[in-house]
């Protein structure tokens, strides 16, 4: 399969689920209340006077993102299931590949959209600066996105036949997206804390590695979960 | 097999309780380690195998493969709930606490959670050919996931007692601490191989039950 | 165009395919019948390239790119228009919709609404331009006239002598006996994965063909 192919068909992929979404917008609207709702519970369940901010908000903003990215993460099969469109796409001559490469960019997409809703919101409701830290913030939420979205789009495409599918997705997900988790949020803790650089500097790396292994790996197993 | 196994497991603890010198700063405790390292080491190794096993499969897809890998799961799992359970049992006396984040016991924790999920997807999915094909997904991604959660242990600060058998430099434990550790994990992996053989007889079983119509033993 | 040669598959216990083969030249349509169970859609499938038989092959002239498939399954975004599904799906074959596609099946008027609007009909109709949408040479056909209304059904018939026409080939499976047998160059009847008949229809009608078939399942 030569790239051109490759990327180009999923793009298309990407595209049309992207066009989708785009027409029914209740997904990313549902994904934003959701946030603000989150938002609420952990400032209601915060003692203002124990903890600042500032040592709060990485953990605040993973989970936020996290839950969300979860919940995304079904729609993307669930889509191609609704419509009995998936043998259609087995059928094409596309590789398996950009199926895959397809729905992984439509949810970053997706994930990403919300993620730009929530660090507003995060940095509204907990008065927070976040202006400032905004670049390597941005890039640790990007590595980390990539990271769980990857897996967890693999995985759901083996989970959305199952019958407890919106269930079992983060029940299997869950150990693979802890590491990620953990390092985003150290690192994003040390930025906010305004420890030079160069500190995160391990975190970040295990993240891209991490992420050139499973986005190459999802890639790879893809086509098993589709395939009979 | 399996009986043999245990037998040997009750001889080590006799030595492991007995004869080996009482560790100087842990004091009794200590004997845990005997039993929670193994239980660790195979923890690990049984999800790799489980990955290796089902890397076949999906190259070969002879179900004998999955079936294997199945097995593997299973008894890593009994492993995972044994380094659970032997942690913080072994961490009260000395930490003070029952559970700690520290790296290790999160080691414990991930690779449980790895097996339930694993447990889990096989559970969920009724089509035989499907079921085994994400189950070697997920095995190979579980795989792949365990030197990384591994490796964490040596970046993250921890309570736990350093590696001291799998690190770089050489093993520092005196040398009859270091034999009863060795018989205690020549015998995890006999118990490892009996119990992979029973669990793989039992699911050979299952599977010609579930082929004539009989319980869906997934 | 068309050629199997001893497909065999089966789905754990049951043999879905047992040693089918047979040919389909340019302009012969065949027609296989088939109680459900027989392996039909299993048939197509692997014919499809959507399974990968355990024995045997089969290859079509011009691979997936010239099979078009019709199901009882319309396979279309109810999200999106007729016009943009129909542009979605040929821009995974690398074509572009063919300009008098939408008017041969009447849906000029109907091309921006999305699909989730259309009467059941329509959709119908829909699904059939979406499955030619490619121009292809070799239609494999399930079932295709369940539920089909009389004008989708006429659009179907119609469709499918041109492509015929047109030097392609075509593989419909159907229980239906008498709708099957109009269409059909040849006719094959499938019981457990076999062809107990393989013939061509040389003139005979629709009953004929349906007592014959009555005789050689029962």
């Amino acid at each position: 399969m030569r790239s051109p192919d490759l990327l180009r068909h999923a793009w298309a992929v990407a595209a049309k689920d992207l066009l989708v979404e785009f027409r029914s917008r209740t997904g990313i609207l549902s994904a934003a209340v959701f946030v603000v709702l989150v938002l609420m519970v952990f400032n209601f369940g915060r003692d203002p006077t124990a903890v600042s901010n500032v040592v709060l908000v990485p953990s605040i903003l993973w989970v936020t993102f996290t839950f969300a990215a979860i919940l995304a993460l079904n729609r993307a099969f669930q889509l191609e299931l609704e419509n009995q469109a998936l043998d259609g796409l087995l059928l094409a001559p596309i590789g398996r590949g950009s199926i895959y490469l397809g729905k992984l960019v439509a949810n970053l997409l997706f994930v990403a959209t919300v993620e730009v809703i929530g660090v507003p919101l995060v940095a509204l409701f907990f008065n927070v600066e976040v202006w400032s830290h905004i670049g390597p913030l941005g890039g640790i939420i990007a590595l980390a996105t990539i990271g769980f979205v990857a897996i967890g789009t693999l995985f759901s495409a083996m989970t959305v036949r199952t019958r407890f599918a919106e269930l079992l997705l983060p029940a299997v997900l869950l150990p693979f997206m802890i590491l990620p988790l953990a390092w985003a949020t150290l690192a994003t803790t040390s930025v906010f804390a305004g420890r030079p650089l160069s500190e995160m500097a391990g975190w970040l790396k295990m993240l891209a590695g991490y992420d050139i292994v499973f986005v190459v790996l999802s890639l790879l197993l893809f086509p098993a979960t589709v395939n009979e | 097999m399996t009986a043999i196994a245990l037998l040997l497991l009750a001889g080590v603890y006799v030595r492991a309780l007995v004869y080996t010198p009482v560790e100087r700063l842990q004091g009794l405790a200590q004997k845990i380690y005997y039993l929670h390292v193994p239980a660790a080491v195979w923890a690990e190794t049984a999800m790799i195998i489980v990955g290796i096993a089902s890397t076949f499969y999906l190259f070969l897809k002879d179900p004998r493969l999955d079936r294997f890998a199945y097995a593997s799961a299973e008894v890593g799992t009994v492993f995972a709930v044994l380094m659970l359970t032997t942690g913080p049992l072994w961490g009260k006396p000395i930490w003070g606490t029952w559970w700690t984040w520290d790296a290790r016991l999160t080691l414990a924790l991930f690779l449980f959670l790895l097996y339930v999920g694993y447990l889990l997807l096989r559970s969920a999915v009724a089509d035989a050919g499907s079921r085994a094909r994400f189950a070697a997904v997920l095995g190979i991604c579980g795989m792949v996931l365990v030197p990384f959660v591994h490796f964490s242990v040596y970046l993250f600060r921890t309570l736990h007692p350093m590696p001291i058998l799998l690190k770089p430099s050489p093993p520092s434990l005196p040398v009859s601490m270091l034999t009863t550790l060795l018989m205690s994990l020549g015998v995890f992996t006999l118990l490892y191989v009996g119990f992979v053989t029973q669990r793989y007889a039992l699911g050979s079983v299952s599977e010609q039950l579930e082929g004539m119509g009989g319980t869906d033993n997934a | 165009m068309l050629r199997a040669e001893g497909l065999t598959h089966s789905f754990g216990a049951v043999r879905a395919l047992d040693d089918v083969s047979f040919s389909v030249q340019p302009g012969q349509t065949l027609a296989v019948f088939g109680p459900n169970g027989a392996g039909k859609t299993t048939l197509l499938k692997v014919l499809a390239g959507l399974i990968q038989p355990q024995r045997g092959n089969a290859r079509v002239e011009g691979g997936r790119r010239a099979i078009g498939w019709i199901g009882h399954q319309p396979q279309l975004y109810a999200q999106l228009t007729v016009r943009e599904n129909l542009r979605f799906w040929a821009s995974l074959y690398d074509v572009s919709p063919p300009g008098d596609l939408l008017t041969r099946l009447g849906l000029d008027e109907h091309a921006d609404r999305p699909v989730r609007a259309l009467s059941r009909g329509l959709v119908q109709r829909v699904a059939i331009a979406r499955a030619l949408v490619h121009d292809p040479t070799v239609l494999l056909l399930d079932e295709p006239f369940t539920g089909l209304d009389r004008v989708a059904a006429e659009a179907l018939r119609r469709l499918l002598g041109d492509v015929m026409k047109q030097g392609g080939a075509s593989v419909l499976v159907t229980h239906n006996v008498e709708e099957g047998t109009e269409l059909a160059t040849d006719v094959a009847f499938m019981r457990a994965g076999r062809f107990v008949h393989f013939a061509p229809r040389a003139g005979r009608g629709p009953e004929q063909v349906a007592e014959e078939y009555r005789r050689a399942i029962a």
